[in-house]
């Protein structure tokens, strides 16, 4: 699989997420609390609405249409009504750069 | 048969099935479905996308299998005997259990004027795909009743290309449970597409192409709409006995007045510590009750407290309403042109509720903030909730460091 170099570390906030697109598919990438980087499908498995628009609080999403959650560290869903994982993908930080791996 | 039965194969049945069984209960668990197939979400029914009707399964027939659910389906629970722990079935047999769930939800409420029957209701799916077989491109639609499910049936049919008219009672659209500026301006969209409004209008009787109102008027109409709100179903629960008034009395622990019988979602109505009811006619309360019971069934006495929550789509612009949202607004926070948060704070100036309407979900960010400010009992003030510049979630940290 390639490393697709897909932002700037500063291009996101500490505890939050931007979405970013490749390829024809679509990423969640987020900044956890402690400067952390993780990366997620975008969509939630509940109703495909993207995540981007949704709250990060530690290391949860919520996504923004019906308050499922997830751990986006493992894409564990934790709260109806999802009830399928996210895929969660590699990543790695490299000189100011967020690279994922999909 | 004995364990936990529930009654109503819903989002607030079909989760408590699942929380019992998450919670550690062993025993045997029964899901009664009046209708067949997989137990479904309603939210989606009232928005038809292109003249499908989308019927989402809640889960699929494995994860009950594995969760050991026994689905009927097709099965109505025609009485229930406290006294014995013992319920009638549909097919004429019966069946006991050790603890019940009321799961019965809310029927349409219907029209009581001439020819109520000419207009359709929407509750399942059946009633949705009623409906949206007569969407038909340049044909007329008229709703009665400028509620959530009235407003999304015009937008969705006007998406389908037919002309739609709102007739309301009331002097405004959606009175209930959507503050005032925000109703506006999706009454300002929904005229920007074409909708007609008719509010204080009273109906005096309807055929199968026609509306009459009061003062003589005749409305043509080719499908013909009632969305003027439910009543929770009770019948169950008062042949048995149960208290009831305006739905299934419960106290806190969702417990209705007869040992080992729980009722939860649209159709409990909630005893609150201060002696006020409560009933929820949404989705999530749906899901949170149906989790909670589950848990109370399966041995807890764990206590409902969730905040009202509710969302609505209709076009492109998302609503989303947490908490207490009566009276005049405190605070107005203009996020961008189309993007206003509006919040409520009580005499002492803790935040009791807010109310988002913006495009997409552009609104849910702050109304999930908010959220979890009223949970934590955080008092702001109408200058900082007005000021972008304040960061909700820097609040929300402020608040749970001290």
């Amino acid at each position: 699989m390639p490393w697709i170099d897909a932002c700037a570390t500063d291009d996101i906030e500490t505890e939050d997420l931007i979405r970013f697109d490749h390829d024809g598919r679509t990423f969640a990438i987020y900044r956890s609390p402690d400067d952390e980087f993780f990366c997620t499908d975008g969509l939630c498995t509940h109703e495909q609405v993207h995540l981007a628009d949704g709250l990060v609080m530690d290391y949860e999403i919520e996504c923004p249409k019906h308050n499922a959650t997830f751990d986006y560290r493992t894409g564990e869903a934790k709260r109806a009504p999802a009830c399928v994982n996210l895929n969660t993908y590699p990543v790695r930080t490299e000189g100011g750069r967020v690279l994922i791996e999909v | 048969m004995t364990g936990i039965v529930i009654v109503g194969a819903g989002e607030c049945g079909t989760r408590a099935a699942l929380s019992a069984r998450e919670a550690g209960f062993e025993g045997a668990i029964t899901l009664f479905g009046q209708e067949g197939g997989m137990p479904y979400e309603r939210p989606p029914l009232s928005k038809s996308d292109a003249g499908a009707v989308v019927r989402r399964a809640i889960c699929t027939e494995d994860t009950l299998d594995k969760a050991g659910i026994e689905y009927r389906q097709n099965i109505a629970v025609t009485a229930i005997s406290p006294e014995t722990s013992r319920l009638s079935l549909s097919d004429g047999s019966d069946a006991s259990y050790t603890r019940l769930l009321l799961a019965t939800g809310a029927s349409p409420r219907l029209l009581d004027c001439i020819g109520s029957e000419h207009a359709q209701v929407l509750r399942s799916y059946e009633d949705a795909r009623a409906i949206f077989s007569k969407a038909v491109t340049g044909k007329s639609a008229v709703i009665i009743g400028a509620g959530l499910i009235g407003l999304e049936l015009a937008a969705s049919l006007r998406k389908l290309g037919m002309s739609a008219c709102v007739l309301e009672l009331g002097p405004r659209a959606l009175g209930r449970a959507v503050p005032e500026i925000l109703a506006n301006r999706l009454v300002l969209r929904h005229r920007a597409e074409g909708v007609n409004f008719r509010f204080n209008c009273q109906i005096d009787a309807i055929a199968s192409d026609h509306i009459l109102l009061a003062g003589g008027e005749c409305l043509p109409a080719d499908l013909i709409i009632a969305a003027i709100g439910v009543t929770p179903e009770t019948e169950l629960a008062r042949q048995a006995g149960l208290d009831c008034n305006n739905g299934i009395c419960v106290d806190d622990q969702l417990r209705s007045s007869a040992p080992d019988i729980f009722a939860a979602g649209d159709c409990a109505a909630l005893r609150r510590p201060d002696g006020t009811i409560q009933r929820f006619e949404t989705w999530r309360n749906a899901r949170d009750q149906g989790d909670l019971a589950g848990r109370n069934l399966a041995g807890a006495e764990a206590r409902f407290s969730a905040l009202p929550w509710f969302w609505s789509d209709q076009y492109d612009l998302g609503l989303q309403v947490v908490g207490d949202v009566s009276g005049a607004p405190s605070a107005r926070r203009t996020i961008s042109p189309d993007n206003d948060i509006l919040f409520w704070l009580d005499a002492d100036g803790r935040l009791i509720g807010a109310a988002g309407l913006g495009t997409g979900r552009s609104a849910a960010k702050d109304i999930a903030l908010a959220e979890r400010l009223i949970e934590a009992g955080v008092s702001s003030s109408s200058e900082v909730l007005s000021d972008c510049t304040h960061n909700l979630k820097f609040l929300l940290k402020c608040a749970k460091a001290a």
